[in-house]
């Protein structure tokens, strides 16, 4: 059904691509514009920021949120800073250098073009946001400072205090509220998307439920913006919101939409470790502390002494040992690896021996604990919070947990999925970051989809629907992804099993953390393909979802969820399975240099997978889009 | 080191927005102290579903105290006795065996109950709707550095800023004011020179708005005590000053 993928990246020099296109693009007049209503489902940083541009430009929008606030998006999280090529360091910084480095900390895995794109806008990024008054961090003299973060080695990520995401989010989010207040942008909050309307092979809707009343709604429009995040949450434990999900994105690929490198997760490796079964997620530490903190474990396996007991001598660690050049800074990757390998072999630490230690004491003995409180004094005052020790008496312990997804929904050149109509942006899409998304290029992605890439695009779609009104809510499609809505619910409803939801994601998340989570092997993942389905087939017989349809009803909320991120974790191990390369977050167990680090396969996997869906009973077939790079040279990373 | 504890927790069970209230007992057995309260409840809830009564509906999302959508009166504090913590990063080591906990939703008229601790806080947004912005179109920026802004106002504005919208605020205030949560989004703005030109008419909208949905302030600063991001009334006071001259300076004839 689907021919070669044509991502449609214009003609020309890389640096003239954007400049050009956005010349030829057709426009839509400004009186025009009021006649298009576009739909804009999510409003983190990727979706805020693209409805209150289309607001501004005059389009009518309507915005769709489960949340009870479009302040609440998980965006708000992101604690480090965004990346901008303004080079105000004046340390070499440029447009092409902030291109090289995101290209090759994707290892290799993304299209050229759009990751030019994002580096050219930017710096505009910034300029905007400052003047919303986003509070960046400033240097005395009252101009922005800058840090610098990993995988680059120049200063250009602008943060604001550890609340970056928080800052920028509330900068769309009040951008946003200006346009719903003028009555551009209607707002739809506690309302969630469940199905993808489409029609002759367009986007021309979709339904939601009022997560209060269960009211089922159908929305028309011109065209369809998804901004819905990423699916980390298919681990059960990560470092996202407990809400994020995979199902707008899911149900726009069960009507066609292609979903792209699924196996792309990225894994972050210090996190606070899960402290019992109740565990409802992980909370990310700054990967900053690395600087400072040394990683061990003990050498001997099943040792109950406490970290104080254990000489140096009986210690072992681990990165310092087996990357003397990088020692504790390898990137997260390297770091994440090998702390599974050390407490696979049981030599993990904590109650449930389930981490590594992170120690200060060398750093406090060396820099006094008053140096070490000024650098990381908030993180160590988290740390004491959650777990309720004193990480300056005793060594934090720290593991690596699941924190954001470079795949999704595939997307050409002008950010449309393959489905007309159907826009996806910022981490729903799978386009920017390849096999490895770097610190800081999250907000970035998100805020250029949104303000300065989606508003230009979408008219080039848009100009050929000139006088077009949007399809009649009485239309058989409509009445028919209503029904389909109704109909789950009260499925869901149905069953009566013995088991709540919450417990088949425990369940379904621990699989998919030992088959596909940091390191992937054949056997693991064949093995995943037989007990992803069997426990996905206990779920749909015998969940238990309790109440009605008709009132806020957070578990069969989730239901829906949970039955999406099955289906989602299935194609997750056939696309890993597929891939027979390592890369970025793709770890082959199959496919390691000697020293254990990743190998590419460039000859025959220098290209994206993008899976089409084939109804509930078939597997997805695998499509492919090579990916030439003609400004970068691929290389393989050494850190020893 | 964890251990386990056992609570009996009072707990507001309300089936729908128009429905009748009351507080439920319940008893809560065997809950590590390295559990947050969300996580315990969590466990409750896992119980409840197995016995066949449907879970008590509560809010949350981050869980790591930043997106402000949990928010539980705890024994008649908001966010519960640890100060400068939101109730999702709240833990059970907080509390010792055989407590007796009383869980409430926040409780303000603007802030209706949706369904047993689920609270309706769109009041909120729509006083940034009224003002809480900087007027910049996309693309109409000028460059960052053009406007050198002294750190230490940066600074205060950025803890004006910090507040994360949960209204605990107005759950604190026993007049349901919600001057705190107003205040900081506008002296985070009125505080930078991007945000001057708005700074009149920002003000004297954004104070009528909330004026329309919540009580007065009369200066208990209940608000700041329960602020998980511990925001200074202070900047109530300047909010007020600004509201002071805006309705002076907003008058026509003043130009």
């Amino acid at each position: 059904m689907i021919g070669s993928l044509d991502a449609r990246v214009p003609p020309g020099s890389l640096d003239n691509k954007w400049t050009d296109h956005k010349f030829s693009m057709r426009l839509v007049n400004p009186n025009n514009k009021r006649r298009f209503d576009i739909i804009v489902v999510g409003s983190g940083l990727a979706g805020a920021s693209a409805a209150a541009s289309l607001g501004e430009l005059g389009y009518r929008v309507k915005v769709l949120t489960y949340h009870d606030s479009p302040r609440r998006a998980h965006s708000i999280a992101a604690q480090g800073g965004i990346n901008a090529a303004k080079n105000y360091q004046n340390d070499g910084d440029s447009v092409f250098r902030l291109f090289y480095d995101t290209i090759k900390g994707g290892d290799y895995r993304s299209r050229e073009a759009n990751v030019y794109r994002l580096a050219e806008v930017s710096a505009d990024i910034i300029d905007q946001a400052t003047a919303q008054g986003v509070p960046f961090a400033r240097e005395y003299g009252g101009l922005l400072d800058n840090r610098s973060f990993g995988g680059a080695q120049v200063s250009r990520t602008f943060y604001a205090r550890g609340q970056t995401g928080q800052q920028l989010l509330l900068g769309a989010y009040s951008a946003l509220m200006r346009q719903v207040a003028v009555g551009a942008v209607e707002l739809h909050t506690r309302s969630e998307m469940l199905e993808l309307v489409m029609h002759d092979g367009r986007a021309v809707g979709v339904v939601t439920r009022d997560l209060i009343s269960g009211e089922v709604q159908a929305h028309a429009a011109h065209a369809v913006v998804l901004a819905t995040g990423g699916y980390g949450n298919v681990y059960f434990l990560s470092t996202n919101a407990k809400m994020c999900n995979v199902t707008a994105a899911w149900r726009a690929h069960r009507k066609g939409a292609l979903f792209a490198n699924p196996c792309y997760t990225q894994i972050h490796p210090t996190c606070i470790p899960a402290s019992d079964d109740f565990q409802s997620k992980l909370t990310l530490m700054s990967e900053s502390l690395r600087n400072d903190g040394r990683i061990w474990v003990p050498q001997m396996h099943d040792d109950v002494r406490g970290p104080h007991e254990i000489p140096d001598a009986e210690r072992d660690y681990f990165l310092e040992r087996k990357y003397p050049a990088f020692g504790n800074l390898v990137p997260r990757d390297v770091a994440s690896r090998n702390a599974k390998t050390v407490v696979d072999q049981g030599r993990g630490v904590g109650p449930l021996r389930n981490g590594v230690y992170l120690d200060f004491t060398d750093a406090i003995r060396r820099d006094g604990e008053q140096v070490i409180r000024g650098k990381y004094g908030n993180l160590f005052d988290m740390y004491e919070r959650i777990t309720g020790e004193n990480p300056y008496r005793v060594p934090m312990r720290i593991y690596p947990a699941t924190h954001y997804t470079m795949g999704g929904l595939w997307v050409d050149y002008e950010l449309m999925s393959n489905v007309s109509g159907l826009f996806v942006l910022g981490e729903a899409n799978f386009s920017d970051h390849g096999a490895n998304r770097l610190g800081a290029s999250a907000l970035m992605q998100g805020l250029a989809d949104g303000y300065f890439v989606l508003p230009y695009t979408i008219g080039n779609y848009l100009a050929d629907y000139l006088g077009e009104s949007v399809l009649s809510l009485s239309e058989p499609v409509f009445q028919a992804a209503k029904h389909q809505v109704v109909d789950d619910a009260q499925r869901w409803l149905s069953i009566k099993g013995t088991c709540s939801v919450d417990h088949y994601h425990r369940e379904l998340g621990k699989l998919v953390w030992n088959c596909i989570g940091m390191s992937r092997s054949r056997s693991g993942l064949e093995k995943a393909l037989v007990e992803i389905p069997a426990l996905e087939e206990e779920y749909r017989s015998n969940v238990r979802v309790l109440g009605s349809a008709d009132t806020l009803n957070q578990s069969l909320e989730k239901a829906g969820r949970v039955a999406d991120l099955f289906e989602l974790a299935e194609l997750m191990a056939r696309d890993a399975l597929a891939r027979e390369e390592s890369c970025g977050g793709h770890f082959r167990e199959e496919h390691q240099t000697e020293e254990g680090e990743a190998r590419r396969d460039d000859a025959n996997f220098a290209h994206v997978a993008a899976w089409e869906w084939n109804g509930e009973d078939t597997p997805q077939t695998r499509h492919q889009e090579e990916l030439e790079f003609e400004n970068v040279e691929l290389v393989q990373r050494s850190y020893k | 080191m964890s251990r386990t504890c056992n609570f009996t927790l009072d707990v507001w069970r309300q089936a729908g927005p128009t429905a009748e209230g009351k507080l439920v007992a319940y008893e809560v057995n065997d809950i590590s102290t390295d559990a947050s309260f969300l996580e315990m409840l969590d466990v409750l809830n896992e119980r409840l579903i197995e016995s066949g009564e449907e879970p008590i509906v509560f809010e949350s999302d981050c869980r790591e105290g930043i997106c402000g959508t949990c928010g539980l009166m705890i024994n008649g504090q908001a966010h519960g006795p640890q100060k400068g913590t939101a109730t999702c990063q709240l833990h059970m080591r907080s509390f010792n065996d055989g407590d007796h906990i009383v869980v409430e939703p926040w409780r303000a008229t603007s802030f209706p109950v949706l369904r047993d601790l689920a609270v309706d806080r769109s009041a909120l947004d729509a006083i940034v709707a009224a003002g809480g912005y900087i007027t910049v179109n996309t693309g109409a920026a000028p460059d960052a550095n053009l406007i050198p802004i002294p750190k230490t106002t940066a600074d205060t504005a950025f803890d004006a800023a910090a507040c994360i919208g949960c209204g605990a605020c107005v759950a604190a205030c026993p007049n349901s004011a919600a001057q705190l949560f107003a205040a900081a989004k506008l002296q985070h703005l009125n505080l930078l020179p991007q945000g001057q030109a708005e700074r009149w008419s920002r003000t004297e909208a954004m104070v009528e708005t909330m004026e329309a949905f919540f009580g007065s302030c009369t200066n208990h600063g209940e608000c700041e005590e329960a602020c998980p991001k511990e925001i200074s009334v202070d900047f109530i006071a300047w909010a007020n000053r600004d509201f002071i001259k805006a309705k002076v300076k907003n008058r026509k004839l003043a130009g």
